[in-house]
């Protein structure tokens, strides 16, 4: 059942998004779009300092994730689905994931393509160690989209919900970034500091259970009314 | 806790002026000199902030659990009580770094995540002040978030080599050192606990004049 409800929740998602490309397009040009407002700002004579790239990358995906979080429920709210969604009989927390997936599956194809061109524009060798790479890229992702996720569906029903998403999700996410860049630092640094990068990674697991864990029962609760 | 206030009030300015002294009394310590004395009001603080937050987290979890308004009003007392220790710490640091370090700021983990907790606060705060009807819940969760973060912050200069002091410090001190800290520290706690109850039968007050204001109109 829990896994069904999740599924159907994600399947509805994809399908709507993959008729529009609403969501996925302007995150993607967003993000974009921060690359070059910090490439603006850091290139010195035609060439960026050669250890920006893995907080280039991470504040791309957090100021892009924030937007895909924002819109994800706008629509939901918009068409007065979301009071449909809440009212089936499924699990509450079902629905929280399938959302989260939706996101964190929205963010990885962004990522995708960031990746790339970040690695490109600045000359970072991202996948020198493709594992362990991909992993915190994985793991902060989640975090985020965690995080985000439920406060999101929670500022669904407030006033000022556009302004008030950034201002609760920064604090709170903040140190899953950091554990990002420093562990994606490790790893563009030469030659590449794997432990270091690992260490990076287990934090940011360990960061990833407490907010999921914290996320699922509060979802519970607060969707309640 | 009407009645007990004067009394109680009182006991901490005592406990305030003994600080003083003793904090006057106790040695200096050998490579900073006076400037170190900045940490019998910079670690009182921090301790003042943390019990304010634990408060906040604990009373939020009553919130997300049943929904209770007595809960709430402590929530509110506590996040506000976090967001001014935390700013007595936050002033405190650097006034102390300026001197030991030789700059008002470093980034840091220890400082970084202390930071971005107040800051957790404050969000809470603003939260509970622009998000209209319904946002206690949701300040609750954002509560819930801040405590989870709370205990990584303290233990996080145990495990990153940074320039604060360690956690081991504050425990070790020599008595001359360790008594001022400790009455200061009580005087902190005293003065988080006076603040408090202030704050919560404020916003009893203010429930009840609402039920009153609607009692009225009916």
């Amino acid at each position: 059942m829990f896994v069904r409800t999740t599924l159907l929740v994600l399947r509805k998602d994809f399908a709507i998004e993959r008729r529009s490309l609403e969501i996925f397009v302007t995150t993607l040009f967003f993000a974009v779009a921060c690359v070059l407002v910090f490439s603006f700002g850091l290139v010195k004579e035609g060439r960026a300092p050669t250890d920006v790239a893995a907080a280039i990358l991470w504040i791309a995906i957090a100021f892009a994730g924030t937007l895909a979080l924002g819109r994800t429920f706008e629509r939901e709210r918009y068409g007065e689905t979301i009071r449909a969604l809440l009212a089936a009989p499924a699990p509450r927390p079902a629905l929280y994931v399938g959302k989260l997936l939706g996101v964190v599956f929205l963010l990885a194809v962004a990522e995708a393509i960031l990746v790339p061109l970040i690695g490109v524009l600045f000359a970072a060798p991202f996948f020198a160690k493709p594992l362990a790479f991909v992993a915190l890229l994985a793991a902060g992702t989640i975090g985020f989209a965690t995080v985000g996720t439920l406060f999101a569906a929670m500022l669904m029903r407030t006033r000022s919900r556009d302004v008030l998403l950034p201002i609760l999700l920064y604090p709170i996410t903040i140190p899953v970034i950091i554990c990002g860049v420093r562990g994606t630092a490790a790893l563009l640094a030469t030659p590449a500091d794997e432990p270091m990068a690992i260490m990076w990674l287990g934090i940011l697991v360990a960061m990833d259970t407490v907010f999921m864990t914290i996320a699922l029962w509060t979802f519970e609760t607060l969707m309640i009314d | 806790m009407r009645k007990a206030f004067a009394p109680l009030a009182l006991i901490t300015a005592v406990l305030f002026a003994t600080a003083v002294l003793l904090i006057a009394q106790a040695p200096y310590e050998s490579t900073m000199g006076l400037v170190q004395k900045i940490f019998y009001f910079h670690v009182p603080s921090w301790i003042g902030m943390y019990a304010a937050i634990f408060t906040c987290g604990a009373a939020s979890v009553l919130v997300l659990a049943n929904g209770s308004a007595v809960a709430d009003r402590f929530a509110v007392a506590g996040a506000e009580l976090a967001v001014l220790f935390g700013a007595s710490g936050l002033v405190t640091g650097p006034l102390w770094a300026r001197k030991a370090w030789g700059v008002w700021w470093t980034w840091e983990v220890r400082l970084v995540t202390a930071l971005l907790l107040w800051l957790v606060f404050v969000a809470y705060l603003i939260v509970r002040r622009y998000g209209g009807p319904g946002s206690e819940k949701l300040a609750a969760a954002v509560a819930l978030f801040g405590t989870a973060v709370a205990p990584f912050v303290y233990v996080s200069v145990n495990f990153w080599r940074t320039m604060h002091p360690l956690t081991t410090v504050v425990p070790t001190l020599p008595r001359t050192m360790g008594v001022p800290m400790a009455v200061s520290a009580l005087a902190f706690l005293m003065l988080f606990y006076l603040l408090l109850m202030l704050r919560v039968g404020l916003a009893e007050r203010q429930a009840t004049l609402d039920e009153l204001y609607l009692a009225l109109e009916d």
